[in-house]
């Protein structure tokens, strides 16, 4: 399959621009395979971050047509013959060269809650192609979380207020604040319940759109916001 | 040898918040949430400052209503019922799955609102041209 690929590229000290390389991949190839062929065949300058190829480390997350996307996993065949493929790097990290971003404020938010989710099982589908327990038919699960930062780049409040929390770190203490295992739960609430926190998320699901493994991240901050009301209510009500 | 870069900083705009590129059906209804409340705050102060013309006599709020009567002014009411209806049928949904009520079906949700407003705002419309023949 033959695709343009218009690459978005910076280097320190120069003023950001497109390139647009003509690549050409199997039709079962991947958008990753397409910025390989651009680095291969064309550049070998560009800059962009990948490892397993298959949605496990969560580490090559751009736009693909402006739209969050983990390359690795996105197919070309949706794109279509000689479509052209804008790739442009996440939004609302610092750019350090290309498509490669600062993913420090992916990792300082999750440190902030205090990394509580564990994961020893790999990631889970609900797509009926792995046994599930007995009497559940579908889920949504946290420990899915790549930690890819796409729900950061779609989100519109990240846009504007750098502190803000996040829809990652947020649905994170969701989870944790369901099931604490000894976890300090009143530093969380205290997190959470703060201006650049729970409340500052203005619920327009992107980050769940965004998300590459359903974990859902817009329910779990509403499950969060009813859960910290109910709280402050209860408090007033002097429980 | 270590070498190091200065990352291109992150440009915060509110303008993003209207960057519609690649956004989906909840961006909207965001955007919308934004525009829609600015013009109601916009129209409350306009909304004062018309009523003050109560206070200047009968002549000049005479002089109002006949303004008011025009089609044209007709049609800034109806955009008034639009942003209402978008505004608050959307806060709903909004205070609702803020409690977690409805949250799987917020997009349904959304799209009710959207046929809700376009529903009313026709007959809203269709009474209020229907006033002045």
């Amino acid at each position: 399959m033959k695709l343009n690929v218009k690459m978005y590229r910076y280097k320190p000290g120069s003023e950001p621009h497109y390139d647009t390389f003509p690549v050409e991949v199997p039709d079962t190839g991947n958008v990753l395979d397409a910025i390989e062929r651009a680095w291969a065949d064309h550049d070998m300058s560009i800059m962009f971050r990948h490892a397993c190829h298959h949605a496990s480390c969560g580490s090559c997350g751009l736009l693909v047509n402006d739209q969050e996307k983990l390359p690795c996993v996105t197919p070309v065949k949706d794109y279509g013959e000689g479509a052209t493929l804008k790739i442009d790097p996440m939004r609302n990290m610092p750019v350090i060269t290309d498509l490669a971003v600062d993913a420090s404020p992916i990792y300082q938010r999750m440190q902030l809650i205090g990394m509580p989710i564990i994961r020893n099982a790999e990631t889970l589908r609900p797509d009926g192609t792995e046994p599930l327990p007995n009497g559940v038919e579908t889920f949504k699960r946290f420990e899915n979380c790549l930690e890819c930062g796409l729900c950061l780049s779609a989100c519109p409040v990240m846009a504007t207020d750098p502190q803000f929390l996040g829809p990652m770190a947020l649905a994170a203490a969701e989870r944790a604040l369901a099931e604490p295992r000894g976890l300090d739960a009143e530093r969380l609430y205290q997190l959470i319940d703060d201006e650049h926190g729970l409340w500052r998320c203005h619920s327009s699901f992107e980050c769940t759109e965004a998300c590459p493994y359903e974990v859902d991240p817009g329910a779990a901050i509403m499950r969060l916001k009813r859960k910290v009301a109910a709280r402050k209510i209860k408090r007033l009500l002097g429980g | 040898m270590s070498t190091e870069v200065e990352p291109k900083p992150v440009q915060r705009k509110p303008l993003e918040w209207f960057n519609l590129k690649g956004k989906r059906v909840g961006f909207w209804a965001y955007v919308v949430m934004r525009l829609s409340a600015a013009g109601l705050v916009l129209y409350l102060f306009l909304h004062l400052v018309i009523l003050s013309q109560l206070a200047v006599g009968p002549a000049a709020w005479d002089n109002f209503v006949a303004i008011a009567k025009a089609p044209a002014f007709l049609l800034l009411d109806v955009v008034l019922i639009i942003g209402i209806l978008a505004h608050g049928l959307n806060g709903i949904r909004l205070a609702l799955i803020g409690f977690g009520i409805g949250v799987p079906r917020q997009k349904m949700m959304l799209w009710i609102g959207l046929v809700l407003t376009i529903v009313f705002s026709l007959l809203s419309a269709l009474a209020i041209f229907a006033e002045t023949k």
